[in-house]
């Protein structure tokens, strides 16, 4: 043990992991850190390329769109984190209880999240949100429960796997019960994999949120929503692009730090592919 | 392989009449009137009624599934409510501008992926390499219609080289159909590049530390003979797989780009038909669209089954 060395992160670890405490930090004092509320409109400063009162300008109606993106970000952050805690909530336990029961259990599970699996993603989200008026807790439940069969089936595998273990068959001769076997024994030596996993699925809900809002079936108006925001600004692309352009960079910088965290993760985690 | 293919077949069919119930069930939840929507806000509750009664809103369900169903079998996709003309032949077209996005779009994806994912496994570790990741990760790090915003912004208002949106038919001449075509499929690509880039970039890797490719080496093989004729075409089996998968986000990212280019294809008529609530026209939309994906999922299947024989001893596959 003397000579054991210190395990270097992977700087995508680092960086992403920096990246994604500043955002959540942002987020979470955006009211107190934008410099005009959201909604303040400055009749004379419309379209004001960005400068040092505007950080990053103006949009049509002379609202502050650096103000717009702060608060956009709890927006975004609380729809990813929203839906991945829904898939997750569903996804996990099924999948869990797939891998342990196998037989007709298993069968009965996966061949329905086959189904779900089958229709095309998109269709089943707009079908929903169209039907329904528009809320930024429907648009997450809607791409929440679009995620439930891959994460199911990913915890299914995992739980597979582990099934053989040692301390799976100690607990078994226990005679410890399905709650304990599941919660106390699988889910501890599950979740590395499935936090790669939740990672992605945040980038996922993200994307697609913004997707949404963009056709107008996510967020409504005069939300501070990313998407939105880069809808709202493609009139006027040629005169004032930094009302579309301001919120994708916002966006971009989002996704690809939680991406940057989960393939950190992802080579922590797993040796094997850590060279790559 | 025959008990294979019918299992699929029927499969896909289950899930297009599942789609088929969940349509029709979904759009008969909207919160708009039909008759109202049609006849306008000045109509009175007899008339509404009476064209009700005529379009058959009054029926129990089941049997206006039933008639709705056979009807749609037949080729025939009622009325739009808005343009008060048939709703086929709209759709046909739109379905066939789509298409000639999507084959582009999957021409452009498969060669410069293919040829990427190449590059960076032949150059691994070095800038190649890391320049193929990089732009892969930007790629995918935004949605389609924000590249769509960007490439509009650069070629289509500032260097004024390319149109930003609409569609030329080959009637117009070939230069104008094809300069319409070149943002969207360029947007497309970007953001479906990746998927193929990494995938064919780490079966390359594999296949270049294999055993029959130092043997090609060891027997003098000049290096590009060994990449092209041994390496890439044992790692092409997982890349042509992934590529038929791809095609269902391509779908999904169609709606989202014909929106961005004013491109007259069904996922702008989808949009269009939903935020108008044109009930015939959004059920046939999402119909027709889920056919081409589960029709794009069993050629992905069936794919898989023809190159990689053990999966057709299984049975069912999960």
């Amino acid at each position: 043990m003397a000579i054991r060395r210190r395990r270097r992160l992977p700087l995508s670890l680092v960086v992403g992991g920096a990246l994604v405490l500043a955002l959540v930090a942002i987020s979470a004092l955006a009211q107190w850190i934008a410099p005009y509320p959201y909604d303040q409109m400055h009749i004379r400063d419309r379209f004001l390329p960005p400068n040092l009162t505007y950080l990053a300008g103006t949009d049509e109606y002379g609202r502050d769109v650096f103000s717009r993106l702060l608060i956009g970000s709890q927006l975004s952050l609380a729809l990813g984190g929203t839906a991945t805690l829904i898939s997750m909530g569903i996804g996990v336990p099924l999948g869990m209880l797939a891998g342990y029961r196998r037989g007709a259990t298993d069968e009965l599970i996966m061949r329905t999240l086959d189904v779900m699996l089958a229709f095309p993603p998109i269709m089943l989200v707009l079908l929903i949100l169209a039907v329904t008026p528009p809320s930024l807790l429907k648009t997450a439940i809607a791409i929440g429960v679009l995620a439930v069969a891959p994460i199911a089936r990913v915890t299914r595998s995992v739980t597979l796997d582990l099934m053989s273990g040692e301390f799976m068959e100690a607990a078994r001769a226990r005679g410890e019960r399905l709650r304990y076997m599941l919660m106390r024994e699988l889910l501890p030596n599950i979740w590395p994999v499935l936090i790669v996993e939740a990672s992605l699925r945040v980038v996922f809900a993200v994307l697609l949120g913004a997707v949404l809002s963009f056709l107008g079936f996510g967020v409504q108006p005069p939300a501070a929503d990313w998407g939105l925001m880069i809808s709202n600004g493609r009139a006027f692309v040629d005169t004032a692009p930094w009302i579309s352009l301001a919120p994708g960079i916002a966006m971009s910088v989002t996704v690809i730090a939680i991406s940057l965290v989960g393939d950190g993760l992802r080579e922590v985690l797993d040796p094997r592919i850590g060279g790559r | 392989m025959a008990a294979y293919v019918v299992q699929r077949l029927g499969a896909a069919m289950v899930i297009m009449v599942a789609m088929s119930v969940l349509v029709f069930l979904a759009t008969h939840a909207l919160p708009s009137n039909a008759a109202a929507l049609i006849l306008g806000q000045y109509s009175t509750p007899e008339t509404q009624a009476a064209l009700e009664h005529r379009l058959g809103f009054d029926l129990p369900l089941p049997v206006q599934y039933w008639r709705w169903a056979s009807h749609m079998l037949q080729g025939d996709m009622g009325q739009s409510f808005e343009m008060e003309r048939p709703v086929a032949p709209i759709l046909w077209d739109a379905l066939g501008r789509s298409a000639i996005l999507a084959v582009c779009s999957m021409i452009v994806v498969s060669t410069a992926g293919l040829a990427l994912g190449v590059v960076a496994a032949v150059w691994r570790g070095r800038w190649p390499d890391h320049a193929a990741s990089i732009f892969t990760y930007f790629g995918v790090s935004l949605p389609e219609f924000y590249w769509g915003l960007v490439l509009i912004l650069i070629f289509g208002s500032t260097l004024h080289l390319l149109p930003s949106s609409g569609y030329a038919n080959l009637a117009e001449g070939l230069g104008p159909f094809i300069a319409h075509l070149v943002l969207p499929v360029s947007t497309l690509t970007l953001t479906l590049l990746a998927h193929v880039t990494r995938l064919t970039r780490s079966s390359m890797m594999e296949a270049l530390d294999s055993v029959y490719v130092k043997v090609a080496r060891a027997r003098g093989l000049p290096e590009r003979l060994v990449i092209l004729r041994h390496a890439l075409r044992n790692a092409l089996i997982p890349s042509i797989t992934v590529l038929a998968q791809d095609f269902g986000f391509l779908i999904g990212g169609i709606v989202a780009v014909e929106t961005v280019f004013a491109y007259p294809g069904l996922g702008r008529m989808l949009v269009g038909s939903l935020a108008r609530q044109d009930l015939p026209m959004m059920q046939a939309a999402i119909l027709v669209l889920t056919g081409v994906y589960c029709v794009a999922n069993l050629t992905a299947d069936l794919l898989y089954g023809v190159v990689n024989p053990r999966i057709r001893y299984g049975g069912s596959i999960g």
